[in-house]
């Protein structure tokens, strides 16, 4: 597709702009309000907070403005016990200031959904339009996963979203459609409160309570997130989507994810997160459990846009996550695609587990780390089944002065006979203050399973750069067409409203870094 | 960060046992080096299997205070580099032999043995220099070790164009022997040289050669690692590459129940290259095989090329390891870096455990990585057949191909030579 005349940037200086010969005043203004981090507002509503820092009284507190059921509480302080003995991972190429957990906010929530809201109509309307200007209008009309300027493009979609503000869910759309289908979408503390066979029997299975650091500070202070429940043979009849908010400040958020898709399911599920600018960096540690049974297919595709912090590194959302599938059963299907543009630190591996025989895992990654940001992700492809395939696509670009490494694992166990994976990971680096990592581990323990693994790093091709610049294109806009030919392997993975949304951020968050 | 948790009592434990059944040498020219790297690795601390560099490759044999006892292969096959006109310098069990070894003089060469080289020597600026500046940004104990307990060695100056290589060739000749040998070749500037290695060594048998290379220099560097089943290795070669100089390793690995070999090489200079390469082949039937090759190459200057070409050969649950690094640092532009890891496994109960790494913090650079690992291909070996090739002839054929980009890294096409045939009579023995 033709890209878009926006992102044709000369070098911006904000605030005063100036134009350069052959560019048209407009277009450098459109340009000079869309460059930046859109997000960055905030919303001004009044919130109740729990005490600041972390203890089990706090663990007891969030339990019970969830109203949950006594095993989930004790659940929760095992986990809280069992964080208080763990040392904070090192290992990551990422550099940040040591993380005070003692000062953040670990619940927050808008004063009006003391009250829980029985509809969407009942939600109060400063945050409904809190959404609405994030582009995700909370209302049950055609409408489509966030994404700005594609209503245009397409239209009859219908896309259910679970909108999750600082630490609660404050609505679901389109349950009662997806009810007839028997699919469960709501958040999780409704489906603690209102499914709790299906929790119980599916909560940390996949990612289990110590499994981490990050996963087991989630276990045990995690105030919201979406829950879903694919019944058997059954394709969801739409989209699914989560959109998270983080507003408060000083405020962390940890919200939890539990997919269930059951035999010979298929749903895809998109998730895209923002949060408003501050100096102060902001914590964000979530987990993703997703459970396939025998031919279930889950697509997961997210497009992380939290705040990256500015361009001295001030600010920013620390993002440390665990997203696991675990395709428990035979000829199961999970498929990853992120698109990582946010977040100051970013700390992510989305792993699948190849547990049934002929499961397959997909990863596909665009990872952008322009200015001070640092991105540390990749994927875990554990073959445990007989047959089991894999797919590792990882497209890492670096600008400014920021750091991004590919870190993976692919693990073929003595019993995952004849399996299969192949990895790629290519690197991009715009500009000579940034650094490109790829660090993999690979671990062949039977012989008839083939791993191949190819990783590249290079700058952005000098003849590409020069053919588009002979057609007149100028050097922002032709590193863009060069960076998104370069991403176009994930970005074809993506549904095709946030392909879109995710081509424009790749050249959004390069702004800047040419020239 | 938070405090280290108890098992750095078990590392100080382990660094102390195997510290008080050694006799530290004393005194020489290289008694403030050796003081240096003891402290060096007392504070760093013998490593253990939960340190992240030694994650698939278990290190307590080659940190246990004794040595276990290895059988002494009583080898029928004549020696490797037998048939190449080369000057012989031979240590038994980690001491050196004047009566087996060549006069030490030879054109171009200015050679002395460490344990009695005299106070003033130009080794004095490198000995444990090249090893310390390894220590960064990962800790290598056994090197640090190796520079403060070495008792034996070579010292090795070359001025000017040698006319035949060196080889050190290492004999096992006691069960019990436990060796700790360092060696350093520094290479003026336009100078050339090549060393070949052969032999076990001892039972437990720790190298380290520091190789300062001049502007223009090159090392040629061939090395057979001993074929005593039950022998332990580890070895490293720490290398300082100047401007236009030119760095060439191979390493042939055929049995041993464990051997790592490390390989740290630092491009300084500008137009250098530095090429290091592997070929293992093991067969765990009877006794354990577990080859590591653990290779760490910094780009500093600009212009540079370097090649890590490893390929492994694994049967009856033998275990090969690759962990390779390129480090290239802010400003070395126009680097090229290469690094290929390749396993071959013939059967099912084997395993290749691969770390490949980039780590690049200049834009104008070309770095790549591959990794693969499968079972010959049956396509091929069918083909073979089809052609009346038997099955063991064919699946050496096979093998002796996909080896065949390691050992092309030999220039020297009498040495390429020797080297295959080494592995066509292994490979006739175990297929």
């Amino acid at each position: 597709m033709a890209l878009d005349t926006d992102i044709d940037a000369p070098e911006l200086e904000a605030p005063q702009l100036e134009v350069r010969e052959g560019v048209d005043r407009e277009t450098v203004e459109t340009v000079a309000n869309m460059g930046s981090y859109k997000y960055g507002w905030d919303t001004d509503i009044e919130m109740d907070y729990a005490p600041k820092g972390l203890s089990e009284d706090i663990v007891r507190l969030i339990s019970s403005k969830n109203d949950e059921p006594e095993w989930m509480t004790e659940w929760r302080l095992q986990a809280y016990r069992r964080w208080l003995q763990l040392e904070e991972p090192r290992w990551a190429m990422l550099n940040y200031p040591e993380i005070d957990y003692q000062d953040q906010f670990y619940y927050a929530t808008p004063k009006s959904m003391a009250e829980r809201p029985k509809s969407l109509e009942d939600v109060d309307p400063k945050l409904l339009a809190t959404y609405e200007k994030l582009g995700i209008p909370l209302k049950e009309q055609m409408l489509l996963a966030g994404v700005e300027g594609a209503e245009e493009i397409t239209s009859g979609r219908k896309v259910a979203v679970d909108a999750v503000f600082d630490s609660v869910s404050v609505g679901t759309t389109f349950k009662a459609e997806l009810a007839k289908a028997g699919v469960i979408f709501c958040s999780i503390s409704e489906a603690i409160r209102e499914h709790p066979e299906l929790v119980k029997k599916y909560l940390g299975t996949v990612v289990p309570q110590s499994d981490n650091f990050f996963a087991t500070l989630n276990s045990a202070v995690f105030s919201d997130g979406s829950f879903v429940y694919i019944p058997p043979n059954t394709k969801c009849p739409m989209e699914l989507s989560t959109y998270f908010r983080i507003n408060a400040e000083n405020t962390g958020q940890f919200e939890r994810t539990l997919i269930i898709a059951d035999k010979g399911s298929y749903v895809s599920y998109l998730e895209g997160c923002t949060a408003p600018k501050r100096d102060i960096a902001q914590l964000h540690a979530a987990v993703v459990e997703i459970v396939l049974l025998d031919d279930a297919e889950v697509k997961y595709s997210t497009v992380q846009n939290w705040y990256p912090g500015d361009e001295e590194g001030k600010g920013g959302i620390y993002n440390f996550v665990t997203k696991r599938a675990d395709c428990r059963g035979a000829r199961s299907k999970v498929m990853w695609t992120q698109v990582e543009t946010g977040s100051a630190i970013t700390w992510k591996y989305p792993s699948c587990l190849l547990r049934g025989d002929d499961s397959q895992g997909e990863f596909y990654s665009i990872a952008i780390a322009n200015n001070m940001q640092q991105a540390d992700t990749g994927t875990k492809m554990v073959h445990l089944g007989k047959n089991t395939k894999s797919r590792i696509v990882s497209k890492g670009i670096s600008a400014g002065k920021a750091q991004n490494t590919y870190r993976g694992l692919v693990s073929m166990h003595p019993k995952a006979t004849n399996s299969r994976n192949y990895t790629q990971c290519d690197s991009l680096l715009i500009g000579s203050g940034c650094g490109a990592h790829t660090v993999p581990y690979i671990e062949v323990k039977n012989n008839s399973s083939r791993v191949e693994h190819e990783a590249t790093t290079s700058k952005v091709d000098d003849d590409q750069l020069f053919y588009c610049r002979s057609r007149g294109m100028d050097e922002e806009e032709a590193v863009a067409l060069v960076v998104n030919g370069f991403c176009r392997e994930v970005l074809q993975a993506l549904p095709m409203e946030f392909a879109m949304e995710a081509q424009q951020l790749v050249a959004i968050s390069l702004e800047g870094s040419v020239g | 960060m938070a405090a280290p948790r108890p098992r750095s009592d078990l590392r100080a434990e382990t660094t102390a046992a195997r510290l008080a059944a050694l006799e530290l040498p004393q005194g020489g020219f290289t008694a403030p080096a050796r003081a240096d790297a003891l402290a060096r690795l007392q504070a760093m601390g013998l490593p253990t299997r939960r340190d992240e560099y030694w994650k698939y490759t278990d290190p307590t044999t080659l940190t246990a205070a004794d040595a276990s006892p290895a059988a002494v292969l009583v080898d029928a096959e004549p020696p490797v580099f037998g048939a190449i006109d080369r000057l012989k310098i031979v240590f038994v069990d980690g001491v050196f032999d004047a009566a087996a070894s060549d006069d030490l003089s030879l054109e171009g060469l200015e050679i002395s043995r460490l344990a009695d080289a005299g106070d003033i020597h130009w080794a004095q600026g490198l000995y444990g220099t090249l090893e310390a500046q390894g220590q960064i940004p990962v800790a290598r104990p056994l090197a640090a070790l190796n520079s403060a307990a070495a008792t034996d060695g070579v010292l090795i100056r070359v001025t000017g164009r040698v006319s035949k290589p060196v080889e050190l060739i290492y004999r096992h000749m006691s069960e019990a022997s436990d060796a700790i040998l360092h060696h350093l070749v520094k290479i003026d500037p336009q100078a050339d040289v090549t060393i070949l290695e052969s032999g076990p060594g001892a039972a437990r048998f720790n190298t380290a050669m520091e190789v300062d290379l001049g502007a223009k220099a090159s090392f040629h560097h061939i090395r057979v690692q001993g074929s005593d089943h039950h022998r332990r290795a580890v070895t490293h070669v720490f290398a300082r590459i100047a401007s236009e100089a030119t760095f060439k390793s191979f390493t042939l690995t055929m049995n041993g129940a464990l051997t790592r070999n490390e390989a740290v090489l630092d491009i300084v200079g500008d137009h250098a290259t530095a090429h290091v390469a592997g070929a293992a082949v093991g067969d765990a039937k009877s006794v354990p095989f577990h080859q590591d090759d653990t290779v760490f190459v910094t780009h500093a200057g600009t212009h540079c090329e370097s090649r890590q070409v490893f390929k492994k050969v694994l049967k009856n649950g033998a275990t090969g390891v690759f962990q390779g690094k390129i480090l290239v640092k802010p400003g070395a532009q126009k680097t090229d870096g290469y690094q290929i890891s390749q396993a071959l496994l013939l059967d099912g109960d084997s395993q290749f455990l691969a770390k490949p790494e980039l780590e690049i913090y200049a834009d104008d650079v070309k770095c790549s990585h591959g990794s693969t690992s499968g079972a010959i291909d049956d396509t091929a070996l069918f083909y073979l057949r089809s052609r009346g090739v038997p099955l063991a002839e064919a699946q050496a054929l096979l093998v002796l191909s996909f080896l065949g980009d390691a050992i092309a890294e030999i220039e020297d096409a009498g040495i390429a030579g020797a080297i295959t045939d080494r592995l066509e009579a292994w490979l006739a023995r175990r297929l």
